[in-house]
């Protein structure tokens, strides 16, 4: 496959960026997206360029590591992970728009690398149980009804790759947010903390200045994971209960 | 958002079923809007209730606008840079909500100079509504203009309905169609309740 790829560069933080067009070839259709990008900086590298800058860890769709606004689209076309996507999703000879994930939460750190310090901040708002430490207590321990179980592994499948920021009209962080509280606050472990979590996660969610909620509904079709949209509105409920607790 | 807008919806259905009146003629409608005036009497004074009414629907309205503005501003920053590849984003309706809402808001203020103070209404009969509303559908923007803002009224209660049942927490995966489908038909009850006035007008089923 031979394509045209238009890349965003930008050196650092505060240097201006731009697209930069490049053209790559001898690209098989088997080859990851990712793939293909280690292509191009090999090129780039004997050419005596700067290679292209992105995140990647995994590249098994599991770490939320690899980010990357293809064409428009999260994570680009297909419903899954950039490090997933094969080229056989796209034709010979197409021009590929690559960008960063755009948010004023994600600073840009350099090309399509942005800083995600922001979904950290969230989560040690209130992202976490309160256990003894010492030895993992016996699993049979605390009875989970099935439900609830369910309920929390759907949320808990959330990577944080920031797919849902990146997709949202608004730059909004509501369904990572609202994927880290319905997770926790359905469990018993978690239930010790359910007002104050979902009270100080929003809080932080609105200090690192992400977007309000329009319930557009792009962030859970962009969602690698299949986070549905309900999760936002599992929250608000949440967050609604707690204020009516008066913790606050 | 949510709460201010319910209000307003909660409003707008009793406001479109006393407008079906019209259908019953002149005397029926008159007697309509004589009643609005005197509801609570003797306990309220003459046309307190319609004032409480007003004062509540004035503060809906200026919550609504202000959350609006707070939230279209917290959106807007929240992504300083846009991305170069475009793509079109949501469905019409949630496109619309920030359009949608400015024209609703500059029709009220229309829809009050024509037929609350007369101001702009070429029959101007006060304690005549029956006869001022067949007056301004009598005249080809006074249809224009009221049936474009019915258009913009259903897409922003398509949204807005189902959005504010997300806001409060009262969705979820179970009742998101059923919810959708109540949003889709209140859209649809009130833009057809009210545009039936104007088509009647204008067919001469009114007159």
């Amino acid at each position: 496959m031979k394509l045209t790829l238009r890349v965003w560069r930008q050196q650092s933080p505060d240097a201006p960026g731009a697209m930069a067009s490049y053209a790559v070839d001898g690209i098989s259709k088997d080859m990851s997206f990712l793939e293909m990008l280690d292509t191009l900086n090999e090129d780039l590298i004997l050419r005596g360029e700067d290679p292209v800058a992105f995140d990647h860890d995994c590249r098994e769709g599991i770490c939320g590591a690899c980010s990357l606004v293809i064409n428009g689209d999260a994570h680009g076309p297909e419903r899954t992970t950039t490090c997933q996507l094969h080229m056989r999703s796209f034709a010979d000879g197409d021009t590929i728009d690559v960008e960063p994930w755009r948010a004023a939460a994600f600073p840009v750190v350099k090309d399509l690398v942005v800083d995600r310090g922001s979904f950290d901040r969230i989560i040690q708002a209130g992202g976490y149980i309160t256990a003894p430490t010492g030895a993992a207590p016996e699993a049979h321990a605390t009875a989970v009804p099935k439900h609830d179980a369910d309920h929390a592994f759907e949320h808990a499948e959330c990577i944080g790759c920031g797919a849902c920021v990146a997709a949202c009209p608004n730059g909004s962080a509501m369904l990572f947010t609202s994927a880290k509280i319905n997770h926790l606050n359905v469990l018993p472990q978690g239930s010790p903390e359910r007002e104050t979590r979902v009270l100080d996660m929003v809080a932080t969610m609105d200090e690192e200045g992400f977007g309000g909620c329009t319930l557009a509904g792009e962030c859970a079709t962009a969602c690698p994971k299949g986070i549905a949209l309900p999760s936002i509105t599992a929250m608000n409920k949440e967050w609604l209960r707690a204020l009516r607790k008066g913790l606050r | 958002m949510a709460v201010s807008g319910l209000v307003m919806l909660g409003y707008l259905v009793v406001h479109m079923l006393g407008n079906l009146k019209i259908f019953f003629g002149a005397d029926e409608f008159n007697g309509y809007a004589h009643w609005l005036r005197t509801l609570g009497s003797p306990f309220l004074h003459h046309e307190w209730a319609l004032w409480i009414v007003r004062v509540a629907l004035l503060a809906a309205v200026a919550a609504h606008a202000v959350s609006a503005y707070q939230l279209s501003r917290r959106d807007i920053k929240a992504r300083p840079v846009k991305y170069a590849h475009k793509r079109r984003r949501a469905s019409y309706a949630t496109r619309t909500m920030r359009w949608g809402g400015v024209i609703l808001a500059l029709f009220i203020v229309w829809h009050l100079l024509d037929l609350t103070t007369l101001t702009v209404n070429e029959r101007a009969w006060a304690g005549h509504p029956y006869e001022n509303v067949l007056s301004t559908f009598s005249t080809w923007y006074g249809n224009t203009v009221y049936i474009v803002a019915m258009g913009a009224l259903g897409l922003h209660v398509r949204h807005g309905f189902w959005s504010a049942a997300q806001t409060l927490g009262a969705g979820s995966a179970r009742r998101d169609r059923a919810l959708k489908f109540l949003a889709n038909a209140l859209a649809l009850v009130l833009f057809a309740g009210f545009v039936s006035v104007p088509v009647a007008v204008m067919t001469g089923v009114v007159s």
